[in-house]
């Protein structure tokens, strides 16, 4: 159809502009998420958002509140219980020039989605040589740490890096929760949004009102350091910032990278970064083998060897089914664990 | 406390066209002999484009290729019924309905043939790419619907699958989503027989695959598939009702896949001589020419001319399809994403460097 050749605008065009920010409010993560989703959906009514539990209820995690009221049950739409439905009709939104955004109410239960997500989302654009693209963000919360029940608390973002064809971004904090959300609605291809539930509402930071965009594929260096490297994503830069705050009462000067979006990647920041510092620790919650950690240890080796002062250390979770409630502080990395393996590479 | 009955219903069958060529003259759709002559000389072209395709398989010129034959009815009645404005969602054997809906041959069979190419239809073809997982485009003729519905365009999805695909839960989801949404899709169920070895009593204890519509509280319906009016008229109810806001329906078409589940298979390991000549008598092609013999409007003559056409048409296919220049090895990268990521541009590179040395 005529809407899905047209390409109204790319990512970021008006994201990517001089920032007024004038006004600012104090958000959590949770509310920065529906703070977003509100001010694109006034932006572009393209734009709509559909999952279960996201309409009257606002979201399990209030992440959609007052969203239905503002903008209508035809915008905002509780869907019935069936994630595979939920993406499969949000790809035949997409394709005929709606903007989806929809919500797997945790990313336990994502697996039903997966032969749309990695079966059509994130092969549309190249099967049909560009003829459709699949301009869709799947939402959804994911780690562990609320004492959540069996199948809430999982981490797997290393499936869908490992699948081309999806974006996949993870914030940590207010300020880029709503700017990446941004990029990630106004974006042409699948985007999986994964929100850190852990620390939905830990902290609050001061978020700008208007309407404002974090570019996909920039990492951030959330503390500069000099001595080494943590490379983290999601509810584990607040581990690794704290580690940070740590190691500087001992005189170590750790470099905290945010890497913000890990497919695509942004290598230059995370390289430049190792190559300053000659070390480096990689942080995830997510199982060890086949991480997204291994890649990124791969790539230090592949571009910055010569530089390392020690070998990269990885501090994640374990290579276990995740731990219930009373179990789970032993599986997450620790302030304590990282620590501990920043000291291995300054000790090698 | 009473046991009482709380719901009932009754699932039609609708039949048209005898295999002998009479009509059920109350039943009959309003089409002019246009029309109908035209939908024969599309159903022709389906079944000679199917033979052909089967042959440039067995000739090492094409992959592996899901023949239609038998099926032409249960595709040209519904394109027939179609508007311009409607959409296509096929899953993996609707190359008839596909070429009617203005798929060019040649890119049908590029597809087949492995380029991506085949599926970078024209601009205003009103058509998703084909889908194979089986099932999951249900969704997205769910989706689209419900899309068409919000945007207040006035047009209906309609979305194909086989009797095999009933039985995956893409096929539950879609159908009751698109019941609860009230979406603009149709859903047409190409009941075969078959879903490669497994016959249609193993996959639902289910009479019908129409009732199933009654658990999603949508109208379902079963046509004899090999009648195209039968197909036509229901298409045309179905799509009249999706329109006027009256949600989607479900429609099974029982036909038979008289040909193998696709060229890598062998159909007489599972199913009988018999059966498959049982069939062949109710050729849906058979039957429509019956219909426009007796009523004068069809001879040999007209038969030959025909053939020769469609063979003619055919072979421009070919030529098109032949006539491709081969694919750019650049372009395994370059429909990933709307902006080429700097990993895919070094890997694009590497494999560029490669295939110049």
């Amino acid at each position: 159809m005529t809407a899905q050749r047209a390409r109204p605008e790319q990512a970021g065009d008006a994201g990517l502009r001089a920032v007024p920010t004038s006004s600012t409010e104090k958000l959590t993560i949770a509310q920065a998420v529906c703070d977003g989703l509100a001010t694109e959906m006034a932006r572009d009514e393209r734009v709509i958002v559909m999952g279960e539990d996201v309409g009257v209820d606002g979201g399990v995690f209030r992440a959609t509140d007052g969203l239905i009221e503002r903008f209508g049950p035809q915008r905002v739409i509780d869907t019935p219980l069936a994630e595979d439905a939920i993406v499969a009709t949000a790809i035949g939104m997409a394709m005929s020039g709606l903007r989806p955004v929809a919500e797997i109410q945790f990313m336990g239960f994502v697996y039903p989605a997966l032969n749309q997500i990695f079966a059509h989302a994130a092969r549309m654009r190249s099967r049909t040589r560009g003829r459709f693209y699949v301009p869709i963000v799947i939402r959804m919360p994911f780690g562990g740490g609320i004492h959540a029940p069996e199948s809430h608390s999982e981490s797997y973002e290393a499936l869908f890096v490992h699948t081309p064809g999806i974006k996949v971004v993870i914030p940590s904090n207010p300020h880029d929760t709503k700017g990446l959300l941004a990029s990630a609605i106004r974006d042409d291809d699948p985007v999986l949004f994964l929100e850190p539930k852990r620390i939905y509402r830990a902290f609050r930071e001061a978020v700008p009102t208007d309407d404002y965009a974090v570019p996909l594929g920039q990492a951030a260096v959330a503390h500069a350091g000099e001595d080494v490297s943590l490379v983290s994503w999601g509810a584990m830069v607040r581990v690794c910032l704290d580690a940070a705050q740590e190691l500087a009462g001992d005189g170590i000067s750790a470099e905290v990278v945010d890497l913000r979006t890990l497919n695509p990647l942004d290598r230059e920041t995370l390289l430049q970064s190792v190559v300053k510092t000659g070390r480096a620790v990689v942080v995830h919650e997510a199982p060890r083998t086949a991480g997204f950690g291994a890649e990124i240890v791969a790539l230090i080796n592949e571009h910055a060897l010569l530089q390392l002062e020690a070998p990269v250390q990885r501090v994640t979770g374990f290579d276990t089914v995740f731990p219930y409630a009373k179990l789970e502080q032993h599986y997450l990395p620790t302030r304590e664990r990282v620590v501990k393996a920043v000291r291995a590479t300054l000790d090698f | 406390m009473p046991r009482r009955t709380v719901f009932e219903s009754v699932i039609e069958r609708l039949e048209i066209l005898a295999p002998d060529g009479a009509v059920d003259e109350e039943l009959m759709p309003g089409l002019t002999d246009d029309q109908i002559l035209e939908l024969y000389r599309n159903m022709v072209r389906m079944r000679v484009f199917d033979d052909k395709a089967v042959k440039l398989q067995r000739q090492g010129r094409m992959g592996t290729w899901p023949p239609l034959k038998g099926q032409e009815a249960a595709q040209a009645g519904v394109a027939l019924a179609m508007s311009d404005e409607d959409w296509l969602v096929p899953a993996f054997r609707e190359h008839g309905i596909m070429l009617m809906r203005g798929v060019p041959g040649h890119l049908i069979l590029a597809y087949w043939a492995g380029d991506e190419r085949g599926s970078a239809f024209p601009d205003g073809v009103r058509c998703f790419p084909i889908a194979v997982p089986v099932g999951s485009q249900f969704g997205h003729g769910a989706g689209l619907g419900m899309s068409l519905g919000l945007r207040g365009e006035d047009a209906v999805a309609v979305t194909f699958g086989g009797d095999g695909s009933t039985s995956e839960g893409d096929f539950h989801e879609a159908l009751n989503f698109a019941g609860v949404f009230k979406a603009r899709t149709v859903f047409v169920i190409q009941n075969n027989g078959w879903a490669i070895s497994i016959p249609r009593s193993r996959q639902t204890a289910s009479e019908t695959l129409a009732q199933k519509a009654i658990a999603y509280g949508i109208p379902g319906i079963q046509v004899d598939g090999n009648d195209v009016f039968a197909v036509y008229a229901a298409t045309a109810e179905a799509l009249e009702r999706a329109h006027s806001g009256g949600g989607p329906t479900l429609i099974e078409a029982v036909t038979y896949r008289l040909g193998d589940h696709t060229t890598a298979d062998d159909a007489g390991r599972y199913r009988s001589e018999q059966e498959v000549q049982a069939w062949s008598e109710r050729d849906p092609i058979l039957r429509l020419r019956r219909y426009l013999q007796a009523r004068g409007l069809w001879d040999d003559t007209r038969e030959e001319i025909l053939a020769e056409e469609a063979a003619k048409w055919v072979a421009a296919q070919i030529e098109a399809l032949e006539a491709m220049a081969p694919p750019d090895p650049a372009d395994i990268f370059r429909y990933m994403y709307g902006e080429m990521p700097p990993n895919l541009e070094e890997q694009m590179r590497s494999l560029m460097e490669e295939v110049a040395s």
